[in-house]
């Protein structure tokens, strides 16, 4: 649990940050969006002082952040950048033992981790622990750099931008491995962005920021059904809104009884996948399969389209 | 087969052309003042040896010339430069007259020519072979291996500048002591106080600006102007500060070298401390702080070992610009092989200048290559991170 109490910054006469209050549940993604300059990265660099507050208070499981000195207090968050910020005269090994050897835990044990997270993110350890840095590729280097974050299983993730180097196909590959990683580790991951289809994709919750204040803080279909504010629905894209909505929610959610002719689709793909089906195709109904491949029902264009029309 | 001509190698051919058949080879004076008389390659060595030079300098041009393997080339340019070496030492016992020790024989500008026309083609097949920095210090050291056994062997006993040497032997180890104290000394020093300026300047911006003004207006001062400067403070010091003037503290002397030495130092190892530590990816940097490290560790960790490259890089300046400088010390009472340059200036005996000279340059020498394979050694590829 974050809680995030009036904080405010000012640099000179500029204020970035103004009395911001956000509750962020445990176990959960909490995605910061907003346009450059909006104050998100500093709202965010305030969760593990990187910045200090001009005034309020943020507290982690209850407790200050001003409690502990700031370097001890990052030893227990996980952080993670765009361009990854690794160090090039280190070893990928190495790279990821950092916090865990601050920490002074003992060679096994940080052995043991390492190897462990790379094994996570799909990189050999026997191979990928001895390179460095610039012998990797660009996905793979982010991948280090988030498995550097996790190395001392902080209960916090704070991630800024992390994906913003990487190209499309790596991104959604990156975006789909991070939520297998938090759901694993039931890390709570704070990320900041400005791309909306990111944000829609990983979010439970979504915090919008505009010059500095948070102006909705609200789940991904709350925000797209009742945007807060012009700002918030510009930034959605109008155009974007009913297949945004259908994007949120699994086939499982839309699957009624009944069967339906041709292929089958997956109750774990996206309502947005199973329109996208259904218009290719010119059917009116998909039949729907279960994790196991049993067949569970249909989903149909009728249920998809009420489903994606916004509040009349 | 078509042979091509190499265009460096064209200049070699004309140079050690002129050097063997033109110039004089050695030259000879009946004492150690007056003017010289020249001797070609053929009066100043017995028939077999010259013979043996100038067919051996034939085939280095020919080899030069035409566009051959640069192993082949470097085996050549160093077994040429080899058979000069003790050519030169063999000229000397063939043109003084038996049981003189007055007469003087030394290298004469064939001599220099040929030398430098070769160690050309040996430091130009070098370069192509691209060894690596270990490989370059192993042949530095075989280099001066073979050096220290000729003279140790007694093959140059005859040449002037080993008279020269014989004479002096004493004061030339106690000067060259001296030298490479000051150049030392004052490197080491330097190091120590200018890092942590280094240091201080990059995290101090206000600072960095003023700082690193002044000492390049230091470094523009001549260097004769500097000692000058020193003498009131330092003779200042010796006088009314308790102890200074038992350290060896004095108006003149090594001390005033020693602290303009110093001061010329500071610069290069300050100015490349703040570029070094400026050119750490900021990204490093910010995750460093991130994943909490503090100040220091990061300091220590982090920037200072990505900086180290650029920072060894000053250093190697300063050493090299130090052992040269040193030489001025003598002017001021100082020591160092400058002595001897400045008593031959004054005597007008060459041979004198030569025996400062030739060992401050083949330190200086040996210091930039020692110190450019340490920083090759130290510099991985791995600056090249991905600014994404």
């Amino acid at each position: 649990m974050i809680e995030i109490e009036g904080i405010t910054k000012r640099y000179g006469e500029t204020t970035v940050v103004r009395d911001v209050r956000l509750t962020i549940a445990p176990r959960t993604v909490t995605v910061i969006v907003g346009t450059s300059g909006s104050g998100k990265t500093t709202l965010l660099r305030m969760i593990n002082r990187l910045v200090e507050p001009t005034s309020g208070t943020i507290r982690l499981d209850g407790e200050d952040n001003r409690s502990l000195p700031g370097y001890e207090l990052r030893r227990r968050i996980g952080y993670a950048i765009q361009g990854h910020g690794l160090f090039p005269h280190r070893t990928v090994a190495q790279n990821i033992a950092t916090v865990p050897t601050l920490l002074g835990w003992d060679r096994a044990r940080i052995d043991a981790k390492v190897a462990e997270l790379l094994t996570l993110f799909q990189l050999d350890p026997a191979a990928f622990g001895p390179r460095y840095p610039h012998e990797l590729s660009g996905g793979q280097q982010q991948r280090v750099g988030v498995a550097r974050a996790l190395a001392a299983e902080p209960k916090v993730l704070l991630m800024d931008e992390p994906f913003g180097a990487l190209d499309p196909i790596i991104r959604a590959k990156a975006q789909d491995d991070l939520l297998a990683i938090q759901k694993h580790f039931e890390t709570t991951v704070v990320l900041v962005t400005h791309d909306m289809e990111e944000a829609f994709h990983l979010a439970d919750r979504i915090a919008v920021m505009d010059k500095g204040e948070v102006v909705q803080y609200a789940t991904p279909a709350e925000m797209l059904v009742k945007p807060a504010t012009a700002f918030v629905e510009s930034l959605i894209g109008a155009g974007e809104r009913p297949f945004r909505l259908l994007a949120i929610e699994p086939v499982s959610s839309a699957v009624e009884p009944g069967t339906a002719e041709g292929e089958a689709i997956s109750s774990a793909a996206s309502q947005r996948e199973a329109l996208s089906t259904l218009l290719w195709s010119g059917r009116k109904a998909l039949p729907v399969v279960g994790p196991d491949g049993v067949l569970i029902g249909k989903v149909s264009l009728e249920s998809l389209a009420q489903r994606a029309a916004g509040p009349s | 087969m078509q042979l091509r001509v190499d265009k460096l190698g064209v200049i070699i051919a004309v140079l050690t052309a002129y050097g063997a058949l033109l110039a004089p080879f050695a030259t000879f004076r009946a004492n150690r003042i007056v003017a010289g008389e020249a001797r070609s390659l053929g009066e100043a060595l017995p028939p077999a040896w010259a013979a043996i030079i100038l067919i051996l300098v034939i085939a280095t041009a020919v080899v030069a010339l035409l566009k051959t393997p640069s192993p082949l080339r470097l085996a050549i340019a160093f077994s040429t430069i080899a058979a000069l070496a003790l050519g030169i030492g063999a000229a000397a016992g063939h043109l003084t007259p038996p049981e003189n020790t007055y007469a003087r024989v030394s290298p004469a500008s064939g001599f220099w020519i040929l030398l430098f026309a070769l160690g050309l083609l040996a430091a130009d097949a070098l370069t192509r072979m691209r060894p690596s920095p270990l490989v370059r210090v192993l042949f530095l050291a075989a280099v001066l291996g073979f050096i220290a056994a000729l003279l140790w062997s007694g093959t140059w006993d005859g040449l002037s500048l080993l008279k020269e040497y014989a004479s002096r032997a004493d004061t030339f180890w106690a000067e060259a002591g001296k030298h490479v104290m000051l150049a030392l000394g004052s490197l080491a020093a330097a190091t120590i106080v200018g890092i942590p300026l280094g240091v201080l300047c990059h995290r101090v911006t206000r600072l960095r600006d003023g700082l690193l003004g002044v000492l390049n207006a230091i470094q523009t001062i001549p260097s004769i102007a500097l000692f000058g400067i020193l003498i009131a403070p330092l003779g200042w010091i010796a006088i009314h500060v308790p102890g200074a003037a038992a350290i060896g503290i004095r108006g003149i002397g090594a001390a005033p070298a020693f602290v303009a030495l110093f001061l010329y130092s500071l610069l290069p190892v300050v100015a490349n401390t703040v570029v070094g530590l400026a050119g750490v990816p900021r990204e490093a940097n910010d995750a460093a702080r991130g994943i909490g490290m503090t100040d220091f560790q990061r300091l220590a960790g982090i920037e200072f070992p990505l900086a180290f490259p650029v920072v060894l890089t000053g250093i190697r300046i300063v050493l090299v610009q130090n052992i040269g400088l040193a030489t001025i010390a003598a002017l001021i009472g100082g020591g160092g092989f400058g002595v001897f340059v400045f008593q031959g200036v004054g005597q007008t005996a060459m041979d004198l200048v030569l025996l400062g000279a030739v060992p401050t340059v083949i330190l200086a020498f040996t210091a930039a290559i020692v110190l450019d394979a340490v920083i090759e050694a130290a510099t991985p590829n791995r600056n090249q991170v991905q600014s994404a």
